[in-house]
């Protein structure tokens, strides 16, 4: 998510490192009330070691691909979110310095994006919040998970916002919002749950390292594993897609309504041999048409097939990433 | 060489750059700072569509590149990383933008010419921060920053994170080297060990910091880095130095020079 001195105007740099100066300023201002001076060389060492565990590769399970620490939410986590932030700085300039990660100019914008999102609101309201009561394996995973998927989201909103406003892309806002945004949902998953995996770690060995700990709430934690994350998850994706279909609107969608006002019929009418055949065998095979049983409209087909469709969803990703690895090692055996 | 290792080697090679025995590595740190946040701001400000006013500011990477005898090809590596950012923001200009713009009898697309100008002004802006860290170490750059008034924990936070980083790269290429001994063909590392690996570095980089912060009280410590101030001093000559280029960007920024050399011919 790193911007590039390219992709901002100087009045937009220059905005962004006043509002990041203000975050900064505050951010010293209370690190110097906590007055813990051996705070000093832990961000130090923290900032390196961020850095240097982000060049890890967290291989994720059936994807063949791999994903990254998230710096902000695991520093904040840490070391609270004013020394967090202050470490990100660091980390963010050098990485820009020696990396070319980043740029000076753009460095304001960098800091706003990632470190401020990441700290500010990663931890001192979702992490805050979510640890209000107590500390447990589950609220950490839960934070965690919510608070980098979040602060991605609204990280990569602002590099969108930060390159519109510096004129240099003739993207419409809404294509490069739709380009930016997924992808980020993507990562600030696996991040989360590399995050969560540490946290984890950290809060079972030393617990009083974490940001909002309290001695208490050890002691009634019932224990919460990255399966039992993992199962969670699949039960709210089968109750999402289960569930919330039933409230899936019967107006036509945008694509339909387009049609709609052009043609007037949500579907287009299509003639000849070719879709005829295409249609019949559609027929034919399809399971549950039109997101139901064949020839019913009952609520349990609409629930049905939505868990159907996240289950072939889900089964088809894992036959696609097997085959993929299946091929790839293949290639490697023959070289 | 591994990606760690790379990261380690790159290190390396910027630090002994930097201190080496030329003349533009003993400039003052906050005059070769300001040049470059100055060369930087006068790169970005240009219009996108102003692709040959901005070749002109090809004059500062060229001048300092032959001075301080930089390696060109080191400084194109760094491209790697922002260039395909950039490149994807710029690709979609000559669809998106179809304007058109005449140069003598040739009509081009603006999109087009929006798209090399801000490749143009990311290589530029990396070059320039190359010869800034390739020509003053980061200790200096932190003095330089502390001139400006930069809080001393935001310095010293950024000296530690620098000094440690090396240190934490090679542990966690050992690690890293170690899992990967220990459990071949794998992309990464498994799932049931993110939590534990990456813990363990860290419970021990915590530890690592409270000796750290011990040793250094016991040395002294005060927060601050005063023993550069005697050694780091303004001369007449970074003053000159200074002025040359705040006035040569300065013209190049807002005279159409390559326009102008161009009509003589």
């Amino acid at each position: 998510m790193h911007m590039a001195d390219a992709l901002v105007s100087p009045a937009v740099a220059g905005s962004m490192y006043t509002l990041s100066t203000v975050a900064a300023g505050v951010s010293v201002r209370k690190v110097r009330l906590e007055n813990e001076p051996s705070k000093i060389p832990v961000m130090g060492v923290m900032g390196a070691f961020v850095f240097a565990a982000q060049m890890i590769n967290f291989a994720i399970p059936g994807t063949g691909s791999s994903g990254h620490l998230c710096g902000g939410m695991l520093l904040s986590a840490l070391l609270g979110p004013y020394g967090g932030f202050l470490t990100m700085i660091g980390i963010l300039l050098i990485q820009c310095l020696l990396f070319a990660d980043g740029g000076l100019l753009a460095l304001g914008c960098n800091v706003w994006n990632m470190a401020f999102y990441g700290c500010f609101i990663g931890a001192l309201v979702i992490w805050r919040m979510i640890m209000k009561k107590g500390m447990s394996r589950g609220k950490i995973i839960g934070a965690s998970i919510f608070g980098c998927i979040f602060t991605l989201q609204l990280g990569a909103f602002s590099v969108c916002i930060e390159t519109l406003a510096s004129g240099i892309t003739a993207l419409p806002f809404t294509t490069f919002l739709a380009l930016m945004q997924p992808i980020h949902l993507a990562i600030g998953l696996v991040e989360g749950l590399i995050t969560a995996a540490v946290l984890v770690f950290v809060y079972e060995t030393r617990p009083e390292m974490l940001y909002c700990y309290n001695a208490e709430s050890k002691a009634t934690d019932k224990g919460f594993t990255l399966t039992k994350v993992l199962t969670i998850m699949a039960v709210i994706t089968a109750v999402v897609a289960g569930g919330l279909s039933l409230l899936a609107s019967s107006d036509p969608d945008g694509l339909e309504w387009s049609i709609l006002n052009v043609t007037g019929s949500e579907e287009l009418e299509a003639a000849g041999q070719i879709y005829e055949n295409s249609s019949a065998i559609q027929e034919t095979t399809s399971l549950l048409p039109d997101y139901a049983f064949p020839n019913s409209d009952s609520i349990l087909g609409t629930t049905f097939s939505g868990i159907v469709g996240c289950l072939v969803v889900v089964a088809l990703c894992f036959a696609v990433s097997y085959g993929f690895r299946f091929f790839k090692s293949k290639k490697v055996t023959k070289a | 060489m591994s990606k760690i290792q790379k990261a380690i080697t790159e290190i390396d090679n910027i630090e002994s750059l930097a201190d080496r025995d030329e003349w533009v590595c003993k400039l003052h740190p906050l005059v070769k700072l300001a040049i470059t946040i100055y060369y930087i701001v006068l790169v970005v400000s240009f219009s996108i569509y102003d692709l040959v006013g901005l070749m002109a500011m090809v004059v500062y990477p060229i001048a300092l590149f032959t001075i301080a005898d930089l390696s060109i090809t080191d400084a194109i590596k760094r491209l790697r990383v922002v260039l395909p950012v950039i490149c994807l923001v710029g690709l979609f200009n000559p669809f998106l933008d179809k304007n058109v713009i005449t140069i003598g009898d040739t009509v081009i697309l603006a999109g087009i010419i929006s798209m090399f100008t801000l490749i143009l002004k990311g290589i530029f802006a990396v070059l320039a921060s190359y010869i800034l860290i390739a020509t003053t170490t980061i200790e200096k750059i932190c003095y330089a920053l502390r001139l400006l008034h930069v809080p001393r924990i935001i310095v010293t936070e950024i000296m530690l994170i620098y000094r440690y980083v090396t240190l934490l790269l090679e542990e966690v290429n050992r690690i890293t080297t170690a899992y990967s001994l220990r459990a071949p063909g794998q992309k990464g590392v498994h799932y049931k060990v993110w939590g534990s690996l990456t813990g363990q570095l860290l419970l021990r980089s915590m530890d690592r910091a409270q000796n750290v912060y011990d040793s250094m009280t016991l040395r002294g410590y005060n927060g601050d880095f005063d023993y550069l101030a005697d050694s780091v001093t303004c001369k007449c000559g970074d003053v000159m130095y200074l002025l040359f280029w705040v006035i040569l960007l300065a013209i190049f920024r807002w005279i159409p020079i390559i326009a102008l050399v161009g009509s003589l011919f």
